[in-house]
């Protein structure tokens, strides 16, 4: 006896992807965060008014606009990332550069994202 | 292998499919979202850009704001407003969808257009705001 599980076990939660409703469960929760997020943030932009170097960097410290803002950008990776998975999947069928694709995919939304909290952060602490 | 004539393979006249057919209001909210998804993807790029500028030096920092203040880059994020406001809205209705209501041909057809005015009016909205606080 190799193995105690059913063959039900084994494929409960699982869709043709692997990971079941992973993808669609992580899209709708991460579009649901963005609607008040890019709305405030649009206001904050409008709000600069045309500001300079100074206040831009000023209003970036304070911790409301610097986590609004941080958020803003992590979840909008976030939700890209899956978003250009499904057109890959859906336009790029030869194995290697499917596989290629989303791999470099993952790898631009993680870079963008540690570039952004980097200047964020640079900013919030007064570097 | 021999076919009988009715399945022998033979040149078939195919459907015209998109180039023919009036597009019914949902396919094109449907291609306008993975389109405006697609751009708000390298959209991102502008803001993140902007406050590497801010992280940067305020030498650097000014010359983002005026490449983003010039009639080309007002242009761009003009149309990165519009692709925001847009894939929002059309990601709403999406949400609607999810609850099981607002499918029927008619509802789902007026929903269709409701995603075009409303991201064209909030667009405008927000552009006027922009204008009208004197930038």
């Amino acid at each position: 006896m190799s193995d105690m599980r059913t063959p039900l076990r084994k494929v409960r939660g699982l869709g043709s992807a692997k990971d079941g409703t992973g993808h669609f469960w992580r899209i709708r929760l991460s579009s649901i965060a963005l609607i008040p997020l890019s709305f405030f943030l649009l206001g904050w932009i409008l709000s600069l008014d045309g500001a300079g170097y100074d206040e831009v960097r000023a209003a970036l410290a304070e911790p409301l606009i610097a986590l609004a803002a941080s958020l803003f950008i992590l979840i909008s990776l976030d939700h890209m990332q899956l978003g250009m998975q499904i057109i890959i999947e859906d336009y790029v069928h030869g194995g290697g550069t499917k596989v290629a694709l989303i791999m470099l995919n993952i790898f631009f939304a993680v870079a963008v994202g540690a570039a952004s909290v980097f200047a964020i952060l640079k900013i919030a602490f007064g570097g | 292998m021999s076919h009988s004539p009715a399945t022998r393979p033979q040149a078939r006249p195919m459907s015209p499919h998109l180039t023919i057919y009036r597009w019914p209001a949902t396919m094109l909210m449907s291609i306008l979202h993975r389109i405006t998804g697609g751009a708000l993807y390298f959209g991102t790029l502008l803001i993140v850009w902007w406050l590497i500028a801010a992280a940067t030096s305020e030498q650097y920092f000014n010359f983002v704001n005026g490449i983003f203040g010039s009639w080309l880059g007002r242009l761009v994020l003009f149309g990165y407003t519009w692709a925001l406001m847009h894939h929002l809205l059309g990601g709403i209705r999406h949400l609607v969808w999810d609850t099981g209501h607002g499918l029927e041909k008619d509802t789902s057809t007026q929903l269709a257009w409701a995603t075009l005015a409303g991201s064209v009016l909030l667009t405008v909205l927000i552009w006027a705001g922009y204008f009208w606080l004197g930038a």
